[in-house]
């Protein structure tokens, strides 16, 4: 096929979209509130697993020491440990001045209890590369010479995983679910438009085109409104985002919340949204034709 | 140029549309396809144009064999042939001159090759003058020949017509012939399925006569037959 086919293809593409016009934006209107919908939970669920994670890295495991433990030999056992992220060695004496940190203007309630007279033991606060590993991890140390006790919250790291599971599980569903039922949608609004124009594509075959010329202009302009409706599909989600953030900074909730705003993060994801919108076009529009190709 | 070699083809519902036909045209002829309603014509030119395949025997176009194209070669082997329909098949949203110049863009002629050959195509027709109509806008016979202009305009080899008159008044079915016969005398084959009783037995025109699937007759200056 030469340049000839290819401007044909071009004005065509652009000849048909301007005849179909109310169809054209119909779809790409479906496109941008499935797109919409679908980054909506994507964000969500980015946002979710970020403050999870946030949780996460805030799980400790507290190993506590008996009197006289071999330090230098539990820190190289640590060091072998896998999973474990970082781990810190809390003398008695340190532990005592986090305490006494913590009371504030009460601290005098602990005097007395400096050097010999503390009550508190040496210890190591071990950090775990995933809250799912804790349980895990603290059944292993305990095991260890010289440990005495090892405290982590345990239900509060079960639950944690659990919904950290759920919401992921929940997330994929959604996406699954919306993507399905846009790419249907898509290819019966194009095959609409394409019922509407049977006789072309039958003359066509007995002018003697290609399949390849038959489909071009359709998928190209299946295509061009993918992308149409997945730009305002991210123009809507990124500037309502956008807001949001600004407003939750406003009410001092976004160091809380902290949620995404990385450019490694957030970039991909729009730029996936517009890439699905193309792909649903056009392979919408693809789909579509392959019945009426069989001349 | 057309061949067909003990040619039958067999519907799945186990109809027999034509069987064992054995047929010639050269180069340049005129011919005639004619027999009742059922009898094959149309069949035999779907065959030729390889819209449909037949179920056993050969068929040749210039040497090749149809049953034998690659998809490329099935392309070439259409752009060869100009088609011409009963109900003529135009484009209603598409003016005379784009109608026409569809027939060479999907070919993929330049727009140069398109302004130069369309205007003749149409003059040839005798519709110089209506390229901008609307097909709505012209007489059935008007029609039709915008569909001849569309066949022609890419100089084929055959131009094959199945009952092209069959929507026409006898008078504008005599033009229409007319016409195909002049293109025929510039070197085309012309292939006419038709029952036109009147035109053919007018023309004396070579007649292959079908009937029931198959070759009953195959006069060079042949009449329609007796009881038709």
């Amino acid at each position: 096929m030469g340049l000839n086919s290819l401007w044909y293809c071009l004005r065509q593409t652009f000849v048909s979209l301007h005849r179909n016009c109310w169809l054209g934006v119909a779809s790409a209107a479906m496109i941008t509130v499935t797109l919409v919908i679908l980054g909506t939970v994507l964000l969500i669920a980015v946002n979710a697993g970020h403050f999870m994670r946030n949780i996460e890295s805030t799980v400790e495991i507290n190993v506590f020491l008996d009197d006289g433990a071999d330090v230098p030999d539990l820190r190289q056992r640590l060091n072998g440990l896998r999973g474990v992220e970082n781990h810190t060695f809390i003398s008695r004496e340190q532990a005592l001045q986090e305490l006494k940190e913590s009371f504030g203007e009460k601290s005098d309630l602990l005097a007395g209890f400096e050097g010999e007279n503390n009550p508190l033991p040496d210890s190591f606060r071990v950090k775990a590369l995933e809250a799912e590993a804790v349980p895990a991890l603290a059944h292993q140390i305990s095991f260890f010479p010289g440990v005495n006790k090892i405290r982590y919250g345990e239900e509060y790291v079960d639950r944690l995983v659990e919904a950290s599971r759920w919401v992921n599980m929940i997330a994929l569903g959604a996406v699954i679910l919306l993507a399905a039922g846009a790419v249907f949608l898509i290819v019966t609004t194009i095959r609409l438009s394409l019922v509407a124009r049977e006789d072309e594509v039958g003359i066509m075959k007995y002018l003697g085109a290609s399949n390849w010329f038959v489909r071009s202009p359709f998928v190209l302009e299946g295509i061009f409104v993918g992308l149409t409706g997945a730009l305002a599909a991210v123009t809507v989600l990124g500037g309502t985002y956008y807001c949001l953030l600004a407003e939750l900074q406003k009410v001092d909730l976004i160091f809380f919340l902290r949620p995404v705003t990385d450019r490694e993060t957030l970039a991909p994801l729009f730029l996936g949204l517009l890439g699905l919108g193309v792909l649903m076009g056009g392979a919408g529009s693809w789909i579509s034709l392959r019945k009426f190709l069989r001349v | 140029m057309i061949h067909f070699f003990n040619v039958s083809k067999v519907y799945p519902n186990g109809t027999a549309a034509v069987s064992d036909i054995n047929l010639k045209i050269n180069r340049g002829e005129f011919v005639f396809l004619v027999g009742p309603s059922g009898a094959g014509k149309s069949t035999l030119t779907r065959l030729i144009f390889r819209e449909q395949l037949p179920t056993s025997g050969q068929i040749f176009f210039r040497e090749r064999n149809v049953l034998r194209l690659g998809q490329r070669e099935l392309l070439a082997l259409r752009r060869q042939i100009g088609v011409v329909f009963q109900d003529f098949r135009l484009l209603p949203r598409k003016t005379v001159f784009e109608n026409v110049s569809f027939a060479l863009e999907v070919i993929g002629r330049s727009r140069r090759v398109i302004r130069e050959q369309v205007p003749h195509a149409l003059a040839e027709v005798g519709l110089s003058g209506k390229e901008d109509a609307f097909p709505a806008e012209l007489s059935g016979g008007e029609q039709q020949r915008v569909g001849v202009a569309r066949a022609i305009v890419k100089k084929p080899q055959v131009i094959l017509a199945d009952e092209p008159t069959g929507n026409l008044d006898p008078d504008t079915s005599w033009e229409l012939m007319e016409l195909l016969e002049r293109v025929n005398r510039d070197g085309t084959t012309v292939v006419i399925a038709t029952h036109a009783w009147d035109i053919v037995n007018r023309m004396r025109k070579r007649v292959v006569a079908l009937d029931n699937g198959r070759l009953i007759r195959d006069e060079a200056q042949g009449s329609y037959g007796h009881g038709a």
